[in-house]
């Protein structure tokens, strides 16, 4: 039974950290970064832990130490928000085109310009195509949660793959709520020695990583990482068995909430969707038949899974704090695929999608209620207006 | 008690408002209460007009917005009440909390508060000031606000702020504070 705390998100996170007590923590230790690498470092400091700590010049060495650590052999994390994760981008296909397992808990925040702080999609979306896995989290809980299992999936040897915990920047990263702490060893013994694979240190066995491969092998190199994502989705699975019988806590590929009788749902990640769960319940009791979909692993995405669970439904609203400019927004694009794949019997639902909460403008609850009320007058059959909108506009 | 009580605080950067947010979440997570305890962040600037909000309740909570409908309002530095209406979306039934010299009916006057609504002062500043030897208002307002609204008992608030001050500063400060809490619970009064 572990301690129940009132803590911030950086704060569980950076104690999950503490517990898993890496050998090597590579940052930047500036703005945008949080609060997350400041309280690692006094637990470094203070020899809670026993990691090595490097300071960079910049999130792109952050990165690169990071790389050039785990090729070495060791167990390695870093943390990053917002520009950070941007600046980043070019390292970010080397530690998964060289399967290194480094843990990165994201505090999602808005990218520039114009400038902005807070809570927002962006950094995490844009980094879908790194060929990292991608966990996304509710709450703090479920932040601290996701790191600690982090470890044992990206480091599966199955996989080998890097792997971002993403996070609500200020909403869950800078507030306070309940949680609840594993004790240190019952997390020490969950995550387990690590496992090294081909590492650079062992000089006996002399080994190249990411040398150049012409038009012989680059295709086929490519094909592996393609396969190797095609596994993650079972070693997620398994990992949260296991530590579902640690914790008490069930984690999926993602959450169904209310989800098997309803006739409309939102498919919404993080924060937002705590907020929307209320009035869900606040629909259910005036007769609606509503429900929530919540991803959490979106990189591999559950394509199959995802489809399957809402196949049934009358009319669906992808919520998306991100935009593709020119395009649907990030998350559309993905259960529009899933909804288009899922089998059936010709019948899916009517799908639309919102951008809401850029650049951490609020979510509230009448914002859910607005569109959980459209989605009940398309499922009565009224006409779907424009697919993309922006909510909470001011006008 | 309701089933989730809602806390809007307003205070001036540097007062220790967040803090004391924070402290009171704390303090409420005893007897499996959930709590959360977050500020409005924006340009972080000493005197600049800040808000800090808190939940309680004994279910878990899922909604990760701001307050809009308090039914606490703790108002922390009093000349804020001429920069903004604090009284915006308290419920018919709200308690405000105010640090103020004046008389608890003025402020009732000054709030436009309603009949339905309860209105309580407590000279937070000269209790610090006397105590602690600094206008910072958190330490006595936290007194105040545990008083009216029964969340914890005064002896877990002073335990609970002990902890949390324990941390960071020196022996004459904290119980500096500690009187000042007990102070704050102590006078307020309604009006």
């Amino acid at each position: 039974m572990g301690k129940v705390v009132a803590v911030t998100g950086n704060e569980a996170v950076a104690n999950a950290l503490r517990q898993a007590d890496p050998d090597v923590c590579s940052l930047y230790p500036i703005t945008p970064q949080t609060d997350i690498v400041q309280r690692f470092s006094s637990f470094v400091a203070n020899g809670q832990v026993q990691t090595e700590l490097l300071n960079a010049e910049s999130e792109h060495s952050a990165m690169s130490a990071a790389i050039g650590a785990a090729a070495g052999g060791g167990r390695v994390i870093t943390a990053t928000s917002s520009q950070g994760l941007a600046l980043m981008w070019e390292m970010l296909h080397i530690a998964s085109g060289m399967n290194l397992p480094i843990i990165m808990p994201l505090v999602n925040r808005a990218l520039s310009a114009p400038l902005n702080i807070h809570g927002d999609h962006s950094d995490g979306m844009g980094a879908r195509d790194t060929g990292w896995i991608q966990l996304w989290s509710e709450n703090a809980q479920e932040a601290y949660d996701n790191t600690i299992m982090s470890f044992r999936i990206g480091e599966h040897t199955d996989i080998r793959l890097p792997i971002m915990v993403c996070m609500d920047g200020f909403i869950v990263s800078h507030s306070i709520a309940r949680m609840e702490y594993l004790e240190d060893d019952e997390v020490k013994k969950f995550i387990g020695p690590y496992q090294k694979v081909n590492p650079l240190l062992d000089l006996e066995h002399p080994k190249s990583f990411g040398p150049l491969i012409l038009t012989d092998l680059y295709h086929e190199y490519k094909r592996l990482q393609h396969e190797i994502m095609g596994r993650v989705k079972n070693v997620v699975l398994q990992v949260s068995d296991e530590f579902g019988k640690l914790s008490g806590r069930k984690y999926g590929l993602f959450e169904s909430y209310r989800l098997e009788d309803a006739e409309i749902a939102l498919v919404i990640l993080n924060s937002a969707a705590g907020t929307s769960k209320d009035v869900v319940d606040e629909l259910r009791d005036k007769g609606i038949k509503a429900g929530l979909l919540k991803p959490r692993l979106f990189r591999p995405f559950p394509y199959v899974e995802v489809g399957q669970a809402l196949k049934h439904l009358k009319a669906v609203c992808v919520m998306d704090r991100a935009d593709s400019f020119g395009g649907y927004g990030p998350m559309f694009m993905e259960i529009s695929s899933a909804m288009y794949q899922a089998d059936g019997e010709g019948r899916k639902p009517k799908l639309i999608n919102k951008i809401y909460g850029l650049g951490g403008r609020d979510y509230m609850p009448h914002d859910a209620r607005k569109v959980l009320l459209e989605l009940n007058e398309i499922a009565k059959g009224a006409p779907v207006g424009a697919v993309k909108e922006y909510i909470g506009v001011r006008e | 008690m309701p089933e989730m009580i809602e806390i809007r605080w307003h205070g001036r950067g540097g007062q220790g408002t967040v803090t004391a947010a924070k402290v009171l979440a704390d303090a409420c997570l005893s007897g499996g209460r959930y709590v959360q305890a977050f500020p409005e962040y924006g340009p972080e600037r000493a005197g600049a007009p800040l808000r800090a909000y808190n939940r309680v309740s004994d279910h878990e909570l899922r909604l990760y917005c701001p307050v809009v409908n308090p039914g606490i309002v703790s108002i922390v530095d009093a000349t804020i009440m001429d920069a903004m209406d604090v009284t915006e979306g308290a419920l018919d039934d709200a308690i405000f909390v105010v640090n103020s010299t004046k008389d608890p009916a003025d402020i009732r006057k000054a709030l436009k508060a309603k009949n339905t609504q309860k209105v309580f002062t407590v000279d937070a500043t000269s209790i610090a000031i006397s105590e602690i030897g600094r206008p910072l208002p958190n330490s006595p307002m936290l007194g105040a606000v545990v008083k009216v609204t029964d969340l914890v008992t005064l002896s877990h608030l002073i335990e609970e702020v002990r902890k949390s001050f324990g941390k960071k500063f020196a022996e004459k400060i904290i119980s500096g504070n500690l009187k000042a809490v007990e102070r704050g619970y102590k006078e307020v009064r309604e009006g």
